[in-house]
């Protein structure tokens, strides 16, 4: 069996030194690990920023696309083979501007991949510009007045999107980073997970220290159930978005694959190519 | 006695129209002719002039016919908008309800005929279209029966009384008519058929029905005019094989989700059509930067923008060849009928593999949705080839080892492994990339990727890069299309022969690569070379002499208004150079 170990690959990552992606990438080797994975059957799919280097840096399959296109090159390689661990990877430019479109379609679409978004508030790979999940206010070379844009809450807007997994992290809490990943890479659906992973370059407000002071864990939160969707709205908003663990989970609601009309148990990559030749006439006959 | 017969239906769109069309036609494709529709319609659902023109022949036409021989018009507009396409031997049969004129240059008589008020009295004004049929059936001489089983298919669900009313409002536009022609209209009697029973399809169903032979299990697609119907036939017939179809966000999102489903292995399309390949273009250039194959089609329409969404035109030539930043291996293919459709998209997707890189499947929108009699398909003809694909089990790469899918290689296509095998594992990645796929910028390499990757199609094998119709070794012209103008061009070269001209004529198959060593030849034994093509700024004329030179004899012949070529217009143009 595979450990964490085996999904490291030789390449040095470029990210910063302390930069939050570091721990990212090592929650992912132990939660494929952890989850029993070889590296040949996981496959990580990333987009282009900083964080969007990441396939590059496991020893797993990866694909580092477009920018923002990272969810619908996941959802593809999984509906070609179901049997394949995909997840899917980036920042949150390229989840919540660029591919913005694309993370709330894959969200309803509920097909069982999981998708970690590095999140630190800021563009770093074009050396800092705001990013939609920059707060009112926060000064970028693009916004040296202060952005004048609401953050986007992501979380929220997973839950009113139809999310049935919907997690929060912070880079430096490895082990429960770790075990989200792997519930995420269980679950039976889409899974979004929303990691604040700092960037030590050009964000000088949301720093580790700043996260450490305002996130709480869900854990510590009294009566807490990741099962209730209202609660869970309503925890969010109280908390401003800064919580983590578990937010939302429905185990209820079947995954896209279950639910596609005659979509192979098997995975399609193993389908024969040819057609029965009786079975052609048939679609030809049809036309007669 | 005719052997051809041009017939057109208009009205208000969403008032039957397509489906009196339909009927008419599907019934004498089963008597054995051949048919050729073509819709003039509008982007609405519901109003606006729509019109259905219908050709009927005893041979295989490919084109619209010049003039016509009988215009139903449920509407004064229909009369005007296209009564001058008849001959002085045609007719009008109009609507009596809407009291018609006709027009005082009109040379072709007009007759009312109580279309509505036939259809109210049996039941329902909406049968006004049937007695219409039964009205065009009696000009024709035809017998009524013939109409029964296609009634029966489309309403037989309603029950048989439907059925039965539909027949008795056919048989009373029959008689209506039947009793006007005795008081001195002449019939149209068209020669008998040959019975056999061919297919009647669009080009889209071809195209489709060629995914399906080539191997395709998976489609990500946006919808789009004139490109749906590839999805929707799919969708319905992808499940009977363990494959599906999903209608994407956007059309981004369709062109990556296809190439992410190929990168795993499987043969996955995406189509669309001017608008929509604007924005494929970054993921068309992710295809060939990674190597992944992927097939595209493009179903093109009037353009700029959103253009003509619903009308003819041939102007994303040079966007299909050039599209996408930077420069990648692309392979651009242009089947010009509905058979050539079939077996090009079923070939694209081994092209796609063995070359590893888009294939784009252009169509245009005459070909993608004229529905017309189809030759049968030839399944035998259809392989399954995956080039590089590695199947069987991979050496051991050692510790930390990565698969060299990027290998640089003498044709520069490279082992092919797919995420899930062992001692495949290799990165793919945009970026440029060393031949393990890790991201490397250094000169050397930068120089043997690119080059690896564009020696790919150096040597491309692909059946017929050129439809060739060659009888003359020196030819007063050369007649050079793509796509849909085929039958419009052989149409007018048949004329211009009988006129005492020497003609020959070469469509275009494979775009890209130009397949110039065949065209060459052709175009210099040629004096003229004249170039058919739906756009404006002689797109494929340009190809032409980037490719081929000799630009002093080549002459454009464009038309851009939105409409097909017709066969006179092709033909007048070359009388005029000579």
């Amino acid at each position: 069996m595979a450990t964490f170990k085996d999904f490291r690959n030789d390449v040095k990552p470029n990210w910063c030194p302390g930069c939050g992606d570091f721990s990212v990438q090592a929650a992912i080797q132990r939660a494929a690990a952890n989850v029993g994975l070889e590296p040949e059957n996981l496959a990580v799919i990333s987009g282009i920023g900083c964080s969007g280097r990441i396939s590059g840096y496991i020893n797993s399959y990866g694909f580092h696309g477009i920018h923002g296109r990272s969810l619908p090159i996941a959802q593809g390689v999984k509906m070609a083979n179901r049997d394949l661990t995909v997840i899917a990877s980036g920042g949150d430019g390229d989840g919540f501007a660029i591919g913005m479109g694309h993370t709330v379609h894959a969200i309803r679409r509920n097909i069982n991949i999981t998708y970690i978004v590095m999140d630190n508030q800021i563009y770093g790979l074009t050396k800092g510009q705001t990013s939609p999940r920059s707060a009112a206010g926060f000064k970028t070379k693009s916004t040296p007045a202060g952005s004048i844009e609401q953050a986007i809450s992501p979380m929220e807007l997973a839950l009113t999107t139809g999310a049935t997994f919907v997690a929060q992290s912070f880079s430096t809490d490895l082990k429960d980073l770790t075990a989200l990943i792997e519930a995420g890479i269980k679950h039976e659906g889409f899974s979004l997970i929303n990691v604040f992973s700092p960037c030590v370059t050009y964000n000088k407000v949301n720093t580790y220290d700043w996260f450490k002071e305002n996130l709480t864990k869900l854990s510590d939160v009294e009566g807490y159930d990741p099962s209730n969707r209202e609660l869970a709205m309503q925890t969010l908003m109280k908390h401003k978005g800064l919580v983590t663990g578990l937010i939302y989970q429905n185990t209820e609601q079947k995954s896209y694959q279950e639910l596609v009309h005659g979509y192979s148990e098997a995975p399609l990559t193993q389908a024969d190519l040819s057609l029965d030749q009786a079975y052609f006439d048939k679609l030809v006959a049809e036309f007669v | 006695m005719i052997n051809q017969l041009s017939w057109k239906v208009g009205g208000q769109q969403g008032e039957g129209i397509e489906s009196t069309g339909e009927i008419f036609a599907i019934a004498l494709n089963r008597l054995g002719y051949y048919l050729y529709g073509y819709r003039h319609f509008s982007s609405r659902i519901k109003g606006g002039h729509t019109n259905n023109k219908i050709r009927v022949s005893t041979t295989q036409v490919r084109s619209i016919s010049d003039d016509l021989d009988i215009l139903v018009a449920f509407d004064q507009e229909t009369i005007d908008l296209n009564y001058k396409e008849l001959h002085s031997k045609g007719l009008i049969l109009a609507d009596s309800k809407f009291n018609p004129v006709k027009p005082e240059d009109a040379q072709a008589p007009l007759y009312a005929v109580p279309f509505t008020e036939i259809a109210t009295e049996l039941g329902t004004s909406l049968m006004k279209n049937m007695v219409a049929i039964g009205a065009t059936a009696a000009v024709l001489d035809l017998d009524i029966n013939v109409f029964e089983e296609v009634v029966r298919e489309i309403f037989g669900k309603k029950g048989d009384q439907v059925v039965a009313k539909n027949m008795d409002a056919i048989k009373t536009g029959f008689d209506n008519m039947k009793a006007n022609l005795e008081a001195g209209i002449e019939p149209m009697h068209l020669e008998k058929a040959d019975g056999k029973k061919r297919m009647f399809m669009i080009g889209n169903d071809a195209i489709a029905l060629g995914a399906i032979a080539g191997g395709c299990r998976f489609m990500a697609a946006y919808p789009i005019t004139p490109a749906s119907e590839i999805m929707e036939y799919l969708i319905k017939k992808l499940p009977d094989l363990g494959g599906t179809v999903i209608q994407t966000e956007d059309e981004i999102a369709a062109a990556t989700m296809a190439i992410g489903a190929n990168y795993a292995g499987i043969r996955a399309l995406t189509a669309s059509a001017g608008p929509g390949l604007s924005l494929k273009m970054e993921a068309i250039g992710l295809s060939g930067m990674t190597e992944t194959p992927l097939v595209i089609v493009d179903t093109q329409r009037g353009g700029p923008s959103t253009g003509l969404p619903t009308k003819q035109e041939q102007s994303d030539l040079m966007a299909m060849i050039y599209g996408t930043h930077g420069e990648i291996p692309k392979i651009v293919m242009a089947p010009s009928t509905v058979e050539e459709a079939f077996y090009d998209t079923a070939d694209a997707f081994n092209l796609a593999e063995e070359y590893q890189c888009p294939v784009i499947v252009l169509s245009d929108l005459q070909l993608s949705l004229g529905k017309q009699t189809v030759e049968p398909l030839d399944f035998s003809k259809v392989e399954i080839r995956r080039g590089k694909l590695e199947t069987g089990e991979l050496p051991d790469l050692g510790a930390k080892g990565y698969f060299k899918r990027y290998e640089v290689t003498e044709d520069g296509v490279s082992p092919r492994v797919i995420p899930g095998m062992k001692n495949g594992i290799h990165h793919v990645t945009g970026v440029e990339h060393a031949e393990t796929g890790k991201p490397s910028e250094t000169t050397a390499n930068r120089q043997a990727q690119m080059d690896k990757r564009m020696r790919k199609l150096k040597n491309i094998r692909f059946n017929t890069p050129v439809y060739k119709n060659v009888k003359h070794e020196n030819p007063d012209v050369l007649f050079v299309g793509f796509n849909s103008t085929r039958g419009a061009i052989e149409e007018a070269m048949g004329r211009l022969e009988q006129d005492g001209l020497k003609v020959n004529h070469a469509h275009i198959r494979l775009i890209h690569p130009f397949p110039t060593e065949e065209v060459l030849p052709l175009v210099q034994a040629a004096k003229k070379v004249v170039v058919v093509e739906n756009n404006a700024t002689g797109q494929l004329a340009n190809i032409l002499k980037m490719n081929v030179g000799h630009a002093d004899k080549i002459v454009n012949h464009t038309k851009y208004d939105g409409n097909p070529f017709l066969p006179h217009e092709v033909y007048t143009k070359c009388k005029e150079l000579f």
